[in-house]
C-alpha cells in the first residue's frame, strides 16, 4: 500500500514537471482503485454498480482540472481520495434523488426484473455530443482515434496551439456539464 | 467514450498549466478592491479628526482587530481550497480578533469611563456600520469567491463563509477609518453583526458556486 502510494506521488511529481507519459501511467494506475471505491459506494447506497464508470470518469476529470491544488511536497493519495470522495458523494446524491423518483414511478414493474445490462460510462459520451463542433472533433480525434496533437492539428488544419486550447476547453466544459446536469 | 480514451485525452492536456489559487485570489481581490474603495470614497470618507484619532489607542485597535480577521481568513480560506484540507489546527487563527477584542474591552473597562457603557456600545453609527461594512464587502466577496472557485474545496459552505469573513475584515478596515465610534464594545457588537451577515451570505453563495 505504502509503496504504491509513494509511486503515485513520484509519478505525479514527474507529471507536474511536464512528463506526459508519467501522467498517463499515473491515471491508469489509480483508475482500478477508483473503480473499486465507486462500486463499493454504489453498493453501500443500494444502487447498481453499472454506474461506477461514470463516477470514475467524473473523478478523473476533476483530478485533471484541479491538479494545481495538489501540493507537490505532500503525498498524492490523500489528495486523490479527497477528490474521489467528494465526487462519489455528489454522484450518489444526484443518483439517489433520481433513483427515488424512478422507484416511485415504476414500483410495480420492478420486482423480479433483471438488472440492466452494464452500460459503461454513458454520461461523458452523452455530454460530448453537446460540445461545440471543434472541441468535439479534437476530443474525438485524441481520445477515440488516439491521434497526437500534431496529427489532429493537420487533420483539421488548425495550429497545435488551437488544438491544445480546444482540448482543454472541451475537457473543462465536459466537467461543468457533468456537474450541473 | 471509455475510460482509457478519456485518460488519453487528459494526458494530452497535461501541458496545460494554470496559476495557483493564491495568485488568482490575490488578483481577484485587487480587481474588486477599487469598487469597495469607491463606495467608501463616495458615501463615507475618512473621519475629519483622523489625525487626533490616531493618538487614541482604541482607534488604532480597530485596525488591529479588522486586519487580524482579514489576514487569517485569507490564509485559512486558501488552506481550505485544497480538497484534502481539514479545519483542524487552523480554526484558532480565527480567534485572533476575538482575543484582541477581549483584551481591548478589558482595558477600556479598567479606565475611567468617558461615557456610560450603553452609550459606548450603541454609539452613533450602528446603522451606518451595519449597512456600510456589508456593502463594501460585496465586491470583495465576489472577488474572493471567484478566486476560491479556482481551488477544489471539500467544504464549499465553510469556504464561502471564510470568503465572507475575509471580505468583511477588509471592508471593516476601510470602515474603521470613517467611524467615530472607537469603543471596543461598539466594535464587538456592530462590526461582529455586520461580519456575521457577510459570512452568512458567503456560506450561502459558496455552497453553490464553490462546488467543483
Amino acid at each position: 500500500m505504502r509503496g504504491r502510494e509513494d509511486e503515485w506521488t513520484g509519478l505525479m511529481r514527474s507529471a507536474m514537471a511536464g512528463d506526459d507519459a508519467a501522467y498517463h501511467r499515473l491515471l491508469k494506475a489509480v483508475t482500478p482503485v477508483l473503480r473499486a471505491a465507486a462500486r463499493r459506494g454504489l453498493a453501500r447506497a443500494g444502487q447498481p454498480p453499472d454506474q461506477a464508470e461514470d463516477i470514475v470518469q467524473e473523478i478523473l476529470l476533476a483530478v485533471h482540472l484541479k491538479r494545481h491544488t495538489w501540493d507537490s511536497e505532500a503525498p498524492f493519495a490523500p489528495w486523490l481520495f479527497a477528490i474521489a470522495r467528494n465526487k462519489l458523494i455528489d454522484a450518489l446524491r444526484r443518483r439517489g434523488r433520481r433513483v427515488f423518483v424512478n422507484i416511485d414511478d415504476f414500483a410495480e414493474t420492478l420486482p423480479g426484473e433483471a438488472p440492466q445490462e452494464t452500460a459503461s460510462a454513458s454520461e461523458v459520451a452523452a455530454q460530448l455530443g453537446t460540445l461545440p463542433q471543434r472541441q468535439r472533433d479534437v476530443l474525438q480525434s485524441i481520445a477515440v482515434e488516439s491521434a497526437s496533437i500534431k496529427d489532429t492539428a493537420s487533420k483539421y488544419s488548425m495550429s497545435e496551439g488551437a488544438v491544445r486550447v480546444a482540448l482543454h476547453r472541451g475537457l473543462a466544459a465536459l466537467t461543468a456539464k457533468l456537474r450541473d446536469h | 467514450m471509455d475510460t482509457d480514451q478519456l485518460i488519453r485525452s487528459l494526458a494530452a492536456d497535461n501541458a496545460h498549466r494554470v496559476p495557483r489559487v493564491s495568485a488568482v485570489l490575490t488578483v481577484a481581490l485587487l480587481v474588486a478592491a477599487p469598487l469597495s474603495i469607491l463606495i467608501f470614497a463616495t458615501f463615507l470618507g475618512v473621519r475629519p479628526d483622523v489625525m487626533t484619532a490616531m493618538r487614541n489607542p482604541f482607534f488604532d485597535m480597530k485596525f488591529a482587530v479588522t486586519l487580524s480577521l482579514a489576514i487569517p481568513a485569507i490564509v485559512v480560506s486558501l488552506h481550505l481550497s485544497r480538497p484534502e484540507a481539514l479545519m483542524r489546527g487552523w480554526g484558532w487563527l480565527l480567534l485572533l480578533p476575538v482575543g484582541l477584542l477581549a483584551v481591548a474591552i478589558g482595558s477600556e473597562a479598567m479606565m475611567a469611563p468617558a461615557m456610560p457603557m450603553t452609550m459606548r456600545l450603541m454609539g452613533k453609527n450602528s446603522r451606518v456600520c451595519l449597512v456600510a461594512i456589508p456593502a463594501m464587502s460585496l465586491p470583495l466577496l465576489a472577488g474572493a469567491l471567484f478566486g476560491l472557485r479556482h481551488g477544489a474545496p471539500s467544504h464549499p459552505a465553510l469556504t464561502g463563509a471564510l470568503a465572507g469573513l475575509l471580505s468583511a475584515g477588509l471592508a471593516a478596515t476601510l470602515y474603521a477609518s470613517h467611524c467615530t465610534d472607537d469603543s471596543p464594545l461598539f466594535v464587538a457588537t456592530w462590526y461582529t453583526l455586520a461580519t456575521a451577515l457577510v459570512a452568512a451570505i458567503g456560506a450561502a453563495v459558496g455552497s453553490r458556486v464553490l462546488r467543483y
